[in-house]
């Protein structure tokens, strides 16, 4: 049975000038599985990525939802469409409370229209919404939902925006180097958190670097090379120095099937 | 998942405490400055009616300071708090007093003042990004020119407007209570606005967007928060809350003039910053600023009623917002 896809994308072409960001790029990622990409600096996968989060508009190419052509105008058409993004940031806002920051530009209001004219908030859904989010994914030392994000430790913020993304996303979330900025035990725990999230159904985009970490936890790897897809590999059938080999030109797809042959 | 926090010391902890509630430093603060004046003053200093004079005193500076506490919030600055109120002021007394149009009409176009020089400070801030600062300079001078257009530099005297737009006055109406406390409407609508306000910072999510575009403008528009428009909501709301301001200080001073209170606006960024409000964004409360205005009042009273020179009120005051904002910077290295 072929895998199903949710979101891919058709010949994406995006020019800055005469620099070009994306040259005929295809994407394609399965329902349910964790894909992830990688490519040298400069290679477009930025470009690729901002893309399909709404941060670019392409400009030719399509980009479908389950199959359905979409056209995003901005980050926040993403979100609506049911994207998530958890960007290298984590755009947290660290003086504001964890539930604050679960919650943030989307809180939830009670008393009516006239409540929600006032932007009442209802802090106390909120709050058990964003507790049992963290429950629910295991993130079980933060005690304190009310703490600032800026108590917390790399992880634990870490932690805080896959839970707001996983919270939000109906689809797709696309993570932006998750573990570059964390020690090894933290980074475990993170990519234990991807996995448990793409197993509540959910499908992972994961740009990174860290090539160990990608082999861990990717199902797949989309190899982005020159503006364009240089080739999909399965990351138990591949040794790391021919991925990096493909991703910088030194081997084409076809030798590694020769290799395998 | 066991992320490990990291060990706190005592130091640390307590910096954490401060962070967690930040109003603990000026409530502590203001506690002891009403203590040691009482000891040293006094019956004069703590009697009911000298504790409530003090509230007079400070009701105009605390509405400006709720003002700038909005516009600091969002890591800015609004120099033109203190002429924004006067140029209302004026315009309420122009209006009603030397034109003879209805007092309401003139209240409403004084509160109008007030929202479109906030307006115009919001856009520039919010669309044409320059930083406040200096926009709020600039029309700290172009406002401050304006009152004397309005003004045509006349003083309008206590005793035209009690004949002509008594209203304009009402703010100063004064409830006696027993022990001699008198309490003036300007004080209630002080309250009433404090109130207000602080239900927007802290039930509403428009309160969050705001602390969320001083703390980290960057995170806050990925999130979906129209910065913008939060910043221009936030200038106009300070406009409008500095022209309730100039219908207060009417009241209290029962003219309008276009001369004093030239470090009005200086007043109630000590207020603010003395409360505990981070000028760098995102961190102060509603009512931190309305202890930092009490402190700040409690100092001028008590010290003049001790029989302390004036020049040491100023030297006391500006000791209190080094004092203040050096705790501040100390509490703000525990996020690095």
């Amino acid at each position: 049975m072929k895998p199903q896809a949710i979101l891919e994308a058709r010949s994406l072409e995006k020019y800055y000038g005469s620099v070009v960001a994306m040259d005929g790029a295809d994407f394609d990622l399965y329902r349910g599985e964790i894909l992830a990409v990688i490519g040298d600096n400069g290679a477009g996968k930025s470009t690729l990525i901002k893309a399909l989060s709404g941060a670019v508009i392409p400009d030719s190419g399509q980009i479908l939802l389950d199959g359905k052509p979409v056209h995003f105008r901005s980050p926040l058409d993403a979100r609506n469409a049911g994207i998530e993004t958890v960007y290298q940031t984590l755009a947290l806002s660290p003086a504001l409370s964890i539930a604050d920051n679960m919650f943030l530009g989307r809180e939830l209001h009670s008393g009516g229209t006239f409540g929600r004219m006032l932007g009442n908030m209802n802090m106390r859904q909120m709050r058990n919404q964003a507790r049992d989010m963290l429950n629910e994914l295991g993130l079980t030392t933060i005690q304190d939902i009310n703490q600032p994000v800026e108590t917390l430790s790399g992880g634990q913020r870490q932690g805080i925006a896959v839970a707001r993304a996983a919270a939000f996303a109906s689809q797709v979330i696309i993570l932006d180097e998750p573990t570059a900025a964390l020690g090894v035990k933290e980074s475990l725990l993170v990519l234990k958190l991807i996995r448990d999230v793409r197993d509540r159904g959910i499908s992972i985009v994961l740009i990174s670097h860290n090539m160990p970490h990608v082999f861990e936890i990717a199902d797949r790897i989309h190899i982005h090379r020159m503006g364009r897809r240089g080739a999909v590999v399965d990351p138990k059938k591949i040794t790391m120095s021919d991925a990096v080999a493909i991703m910088t030109g030194a081997l084409t797809v076809d030798d590694t099937a020769e290799k395998q042959a | 998942m066991e992320f490990q926090l990291q060990r706190k010391s005592k130091t640390r902890a307590f910096r954490n405490f401060l962070h967690r509630y930040p109003t603990v430093i000026p409530a502590v603060t203001l506690a002891i400055a009403v203590g040691l004046f009482a000891l040293i003053v006094g019956e004069r200093f703590f009697s009911p009616f000298n504790l409530t004079l003090v509230m007079q005193q400070v009701t105009i500076i605390g509405l400006l300071g709720i003002a700038q506490t909005l516009v600091i919030l969002t890591a800015g600055i609004d120099l033109s708090v203190g002429v924004i109120m006067i140029l209302s002021s004026v315009v309420m007394g122009r209006v009603s007093v030397t034109y003879g149009l209805p007092v309401e009409l003139a209240l409403f176009l004084g509160l109008a003042t007030g929202f479109l020089c906030g307006l115009f400070n919001g856009l520039l801030v919010a669309l044409i990004r320059l930083p406040p600062f200096i926009v709020t300079l600039g029309t700290w001078s172009v406002y401050g020119a304006i009152i004397y257009l309005v003004s045509r530099s006349e003083t309008i005297r206590a005793q035209q407007i009690e004949d002509t737009a008594p209203f304009l006055q009402w703010t100063g109406n004064m409830i006696r209570l027993e022990g001699g406390a008198v309490i003036t409407y300007g004080t209630i609508l002080l309250l009433v606005v404090a109130a207000a306000v602080w239900y927007l910072l802290n039930r509403s999510s428009y309160g969050r967007h705001i602390y969320a575009t001083g703390d980290e403008p960057d995170a806050a528009r990925l999130a979906g928060i129209k910065t913008a428009r939060t910043l221009i909501f936030v200038y106009v709301l300070c406009g409008v809350l500095c022209a309730l301001a100039g219908w207060v200080l009417i009241g209290r001073i029962g003219a309008v003039s276009p001369l004093g209170n030239q470090t009005a606006n200086l007043d109630a960024i000590t207020a603010v910053v003395i409360g505990g409000t981070s000028l760098f964004g995102g961190r102060g409360s509603i009512i931190g600023t309305l202890m930092g205005a009490l402190i700040v009042g409690v100092f001028r009273n008590g010290l003049a009623l001790a029989g302390l020179d004036v020049l040491w009120q100023e030297f006391s005051v500006g000791l209190l917002i080094i004092a203040a904002v050096t705790i501040d910077q100390w509490v703000r290295k525990m996020s690095a």
